[in-house]
């Protein structure tokens, strides 16, 4: 593998190696450009996965220190666990469903559409799912999308047909969906076994992920520099506000500063707008790339919630892949429902030690009890739905906790908006009524997981003081630094954002790659 | 890759062992249910012994008892809720304020239940229980229990988890992911055959 020196200036220095950073890292390394790919985790592989809920857990997360407020019950059952993401190579393209939907048109300019909105901060992309289109095509080609190039969708598992039958009997159209988990084998990868442990790390590698796709791919072309277990600490940038070096700690805890000519930060939306606030300096009172103040503000989770059913019959719904089923009926944006936007259903499963940990936090006795009791025949479904960003939702810095490395440890605020509840109440009500359309006994109404969909808090914005980027991702105040996540969010979509996140990350490649062509980086 | 056999670990269920008559911790003894046919096919023996390196047997029995009040399962075996005390017994040992705690909590059942604890019905237990939640002992009981008592293989067994795929056959593809016969298969549009070919 290639090493560039710590004073080479001629590199680009992408933090964090997940969907966007990863994606990146492979995209502009194809292009010839150098790259130092900054990795907090670990590498692991398929066969290091476990397919054990908590050990996984305790394997793949994010698990530093960090603290939440408001009133989302995360911040009370899960207080130091605001989102359940990766530190690992791969990031948490190693957790991820799978699930791989384009966005919907009007969910580029919701503010133009729904209009004012009390309490929420919307805006509207300054993009258009036409300018997207091709870059979605290369995604879901890269990615091996089921039911987009040729690819056929997955088979359903005993979950599904659950699922099936109940949409058909609300009238809803349901299938296996759009999946980045191969139906067969493709690029080097083998197809679905059906392990059932996808949210531990695919042990078939037949489920996209940047650890073992992007990331090699980039190690090929000998211009890709991966560095694993740094944990980075501040961006510094010239005197003329260019961002000229990043520090970082190695894995001997040991003090690095790696010089670049462009950096790209994709930490996540928590870290990503933490590391901007740790860098202010005296250009930057508040924060890297801030003059807007929305660093950090904005934080969308997805609205989400659970339901799981008991029936008579068993079901086993944790065999075979986690979330392979997709009921789109209730995506649109229709206000006659009583909130605006949309939401997505997909089946989802749990095994028996995080359906315990998840199914009601804090809960126990008889009914906790009886739930369990029921678990081989329960069924399972996931709402992903649109919510509304707003000001007040937002990471900052802790103002006392530290983390391992003496960094502010950052703080996660989020409260529902009226919108936000009025939608997950309409899909709790419809996902109960479709499950008892086939019987079941007892319907459970599980609250929201800690965030695994984090997304807005460096948005990207037409105009540099409503927001942190530009449609390429590219800073307003630092013109060689790059937001490359899915902090980039104007508004969140109803659709799981891995898909766009990529979408995104070949777009911006191609941006960089011709800015530094035309010497403008 | 390759696959592994099926393996039980025997490390994880409570055992007898002569070195509990030899020090002054305290032991529970059990013998599994009649019922518990799930369990006795992975456990070595009937009988199980808990041997705790730092609680008392009144304690650990008490402890067990209040267990199962809090995650009640009528036909899951004390042997189970026994992981739940190994687990606290283990944080007793590392730490003399959580011993004394659980050792307190343990007194103020019997207090409680005027005498013996492990004397009252489940109905009168879960009346003192109702009123301990939100307490440090209730706290720390739950706690541990959420995910001791769901996370090991004689739990798994009982509740018809499969547990570790990749250790026990492989992938469902060819072991029932989608053997589910009370509805009607989806259509092959909905959902395609699986591809099982080389």
């Amino acid at each position: 593998m290639v090493t560039y020196a710590h004073q080479d200036d001629s590199v680009v220095v992408i933090i964090g190696s997940g969907a966007g950073g990863g994606t990146l890292a492979n995209e502009l390394c194809q292009k010839g450009i150098k790259v130092v790919l900054l990795e907090a985790g670990k590498r692991q592989s398929p066969a290091t996965f476990i397919n054990d809920e908590w050990a996984a857990f305790g394997q793949l997360s994010w698990t530093d220190k960090r603290t939440t407020s408001g009133s989302w019950r995360v911040a009370k059952d899960f207080p130091n666990l605001p989102a359940w993401i990766c530190k690992t190579v791969g990031g948490t393209t190693t957790h991820w469903a799978g699930a791989s939907l384009r966005f919907q048109e009007h969910e580029f300019h919701v503010k133009t559409l729904y209009g004012e909105m009390a309490g929420a901060n919307l805006l509207d992309w300054p993009l258009t799912l036409k300018e997207l289109e091709p870059y979605y095509a290369r995604a879901e080609d890269k990615m091996g999308v089921t039911r987009t190039h040729d690819i056929p969708g997955l088979p359903g598992n005993n979950n599904f047909k659950v699922f099936y039958n109940g949409a058909r009997k609300m009238g809803y159209g349901a299938s296996t969906g759009h999946m980045a988990i191969n139906s067969q084998p493709r690029a080097g990868r083998g197809s679905c076994q059906q392990y059932g442990f996808c949210f531990q790390g695919c042990k078939s590698g037949a489920k996209w992920s940047t650890l073992y796709t992007e990331i090699p791919a980039a190690e090929q072309t000998g211009k890709l520099e991966l560095r694993t277990e740094c944990h980075v600490a501040r961006i510094e940038h010239d005197a003329k506000g260019r961002a000229n070096a990043v520090v970082y700690f190695d894995k001997d805890g040991k003090s690095r500063r790696q010089k670049a000519q462009v950096v790209c930060v994709a930490g996540n939306s928590i870290e990503t707008p933490r590391l901007l606030l740790l860098s202010a300096s005296n250009l930057f009172p508040d924060g890297l790339a801030n003059s807007s103040g929305q660093v950090g503000k904005n934080y969308m989770r997805h609205t989400t919630g659970s339901v799981y059913a008991t029936f008579k019959e068993e079901v086993h719904m944790y065999r075979g892949t986690t979330m392979a089923g997709i009921i789109q009926d209730e995506a649109e944006h229709n206000p006659k429902r009583g909130f605006a936007g949309g939401y997505e259903f997909e089946t989802l499963s749990l095994g028996l030690p995080f359906m315990a940990a998840f199914l009601n936090p804090g809960g126990w006795g008889k009914d906790f009890g009886e739930a369990l009791d029921n678990y081989a025949h329960m069924a399972g479904l996931w709402i992903v739905g649109e919510d509304m960003p707003q000001e007040s939702n937002r990471v900052t810095l802790h103002a006392t906790e530290k983390d391992q490395w003496g960094l502010a440890v950052p703080n996660v605020h989020y409260d529902d908006h009226a919108n936000d509840i009025a939608l997950r109440q309409h899909a709790y009500k419809q996902a109960k009524a479709l499950y008892e359309s086939v019987g079941a006994k007892k319907v459970y109404e599980v609250p929201p997981y800690p965030s695994t969909h984090n997304l807005g808090t460096c948005r990207m914005s037409a105009k540099a003081r409503d927001g942190v980027c530009n449609k390429w991702g590219q800073t307003h105040d630092v013109p060689n630094l790059f937001i490359s996540d899915g902090s980039q969010y104007t508004t969140g979509a109803a659709e799981n954002p891995t898909l766009t996140i990529v979408t995104l990350a070949i777009r911006q490649a191609e941006y960089i790659a011709k800015q530094m062509t035309a010497r403008a980086l | 890759m390759t696959e592994q056999p099926i393996t039980f670990d025997a490390q994880d269920f409570p055992r007898r062992s002569r070195r509990a008559f030899l020090k002054n911790s305290g032991v529970l003894l059990g013998t599994l249910w009649a019922g518990s046919s799930a369990l006795m096919a992975l456990a070595p023996s009937r009988s199980w012994a808990l041997e705790m390196s730092t609680l008392d047997e009144a304690t650990g029995r008490n402890l067990l008892s209040f267990c199962r009040r809090i995650f009640p399962h009528d036909t899951l075996d004390d042997a189970v809720y026994a992981l739940v005390v190994k687990d606290l017994d283990a944080a007793a040992a590392k730490s003399a304020e959580v011993k004394q705690m659980l050792a307190d909590g343990s007194a103020a059942l019997d207090k409680a239940a005027g005498g013996a604890w492990l004397k009252l019905t489940p109905a009168a237990q879960d009346k003192i229980v109702a009123g301990l939640a939100g307490s440090p002992l209730f706290k720390k009981v739950h706690g541990t229990a959420v995910v001791s008592l769901y996370n090991n293989e004689l739990a798994f067994a009982h509740f018809g988890y499969e547990g570790n795929a990749f250790n026990h056959g492989g992938g469902y593809l060819l072991r029932g992911f989608n053997d589910l016969k009370w509805l009607p298969d989806p259509t092959p549009a909905a959902s395609p055959a699986p591809f099982t070919g080389a």
